[in-house]
């Protein structure tokens, strides 16, 4: 039992009935060069599944993709399910293609970061950096 | 701390999963949480599952806690895959099989990154399978790329050791026997609808027979099974097997009640001196400042590691070979 440092763990979601994931498999890798590490659920995943996993992982964040418009509902449901089940330090961040017109409610609904097409990954790696920290407790 | 070890043995998940963090992370204050739940451990059925990399070993496990649910036990997995040795991060996608159970109250699964502990790996490992038995699991699942010693530990301190190959991978049985083949107590032949099934098995019966004597004075005979873990094909026959060699484990010397034969218990304690001895001196090394300043000295040519390293390790030691 060696004494490390804290690592930030991420989850990468696919929420909901979308299936493209060549974004969220690139964040992934993006995430894992930048020492993270990530536990990548699949597509398909409800909420309820998300958070679930997210806990049993003691994960930092989960960022959620979504390309296929549901993202209204499937982004901010997970952040509901995170407070239920009292886990709502674990921060939630999301990306896809989501309207600007989305971002500011899905920022109100407790969503912290949204990242859209073109955001250069060291961008995203950088915020995740600056705005999640291991857990220290 | 005792609050701690209660809500584990409640089984409560946020606790667990927060516990096998702080025990990857090495920090000591888990030390004292892992003492209290000893007495709770050693009743689950750990089953070790290797492989490499590709050969199904997800789906299997996937498959294996649907048909453990079936029977009503409950289940915890751990999914070990590598770090990156450039940037120390991992994708950890072991999962993706397995979400079908994440909603499961009976079902526990965590992945878990080899980073680079030396002997690390088998010790946090032992430890995260305690706290899942301590939780309560009835069985737990351990999968690794059965690759490299601190692997190869893990799997071995599982009650059953199964090794997963596919057909067409002749090469591949060869580069895994000198490590692993030894330990197998079941081996799996997945994705058998493949072209090359009957000659990897038979390939697999002729290194297994070899060991004929063995088997004649009462060792265990690894038996040899096809099966396709994605249709859930031969499945129900693979958990049967595991219940004959938990019978055979039960039925012979040192048997499975709590944590195994006398052997594995020495191998256990072996590796936790060693872990922790190590982690004691080079602690107090660094702190001391002895470490950097022996360091300096050898970059300097005042000296040679092998005298730097007798005269940082003998006074620790406090006496001299």
């Amino acid at each position: 039992m060696m004494r490390q440092k804290r690592r930030v763990r991420v989850m990468v979601a696919k929420p909901g009935l979308d299936g493209h994931d060549r974004g969220a498999r690139i964040i992934a890798r993006a995430y894992r060069d930048a020492g993270f590490e990530v536990v990548y659920t699949g597509l398909h995943q409800t909420p309820e599944e998300i958070v679930e996993a997210a806990i049993q992982e003691d994960v930092d964040m989960i960022g959620l993709s979504s390309l296929a418009g549901a993202h209204k509902y499937l982004f901010p449901a997970v952040v509901e399910f995170l407070k239920e089940r009292g886990a709502d330090d674990i921060v939630v961040c999301g990306g896809g293609i989501i309207p600007d017109d989305d971002i500011d409610k899905l920022k109100e609904a407790g969503v912290k970061e949204v990242f859209t097409p073109g955001t250069p990954l060291e961008e995203i790696v950088n915020w995740v950096e600056n705005n999640v920290k291991p857990r220290q407790d | 701390m005792s609050h701690i070890v209660e809500k584990v043995v409640a089984g409560d998940v946020r606790t667990v999963a927060r516990l096998i963090r702080d025990i990857d992370d090495g920090m000591p204050e888990v030390r004292e949480v892992l003492k209290g739940l000893y007495p709770h451990t050693g009743r689950a059925y750990v089953i070790g599952i290797t492989g490499a990399p590709g050969v199904g070993k997800s789906t299997l496990v996937d498959q294996m806690v649907a048909h453990l649910r079936k029977r009503d036990k409950t289940v915890g997995v751990l999914a070990v895959d590598p770090t990156s040795p450039f940037s120390g991060g991992a994708i950890l996608g072991d999962r993706v099989r397995m979400q079908r159970h994440s909603m499961d109250q009976g079902v526990f699964i965590r992945s878990l990154a080899t980073r680079g502990h030396f002997g690390g790996l088998t010790q946090s490992t032992r430890s995260a399978i305690d706290v899942l038995d301590a939780m309560g699991k009835d069985f737990i699942l351990v999968e690794t790329v059965g690759v490299g010693q601190d692997e190869v530990d893990v799997v071995r301190s599982a009650h059953t050791t199964v090794i997963v190959v596919i057909p067409g991978m002749g090469d591949d049985i060869q580069a895994i026997k000198a490590g692993i083949l030894e330990v197998g107590d079941i081996f799996l032949i997945n994705k058998a609808d493949r072209e090359g099934a009957d000659k990897t098995l038979s390939d697999l019966r002729l290194m297994i027979d070899m060991d004929q004597k063995k088997y004649d004075r009462g060792s265990w005979k690894p038996p040899i099974l096809k099966v396709q873990a994605v249709f859930d094909k031969g499945i129900t026959e693979f958990l049967e097997e595991i219940d004959r060699h938990a019978e055979y484990l039960a039925t012979t010397a040192g048997g499975l009640q709590t944590r195994g034969t006398r052997d594995k218990v020495s191998q256990e304690l072996g590796e936790m001196i060693k872990a922790r001895l190590i982690e004691e001196v080079i602690d107090r090394l660094t702190e001391s400042g002895d470490f950097d300043r022996a360091v300096e000295s050898i970059v300097k040519g005042k000296t040679d590691p092998y005298t730097a390293c007798e005269n940082l390790v003998f006074p620790i030691l406090s006496s001299s070979p």
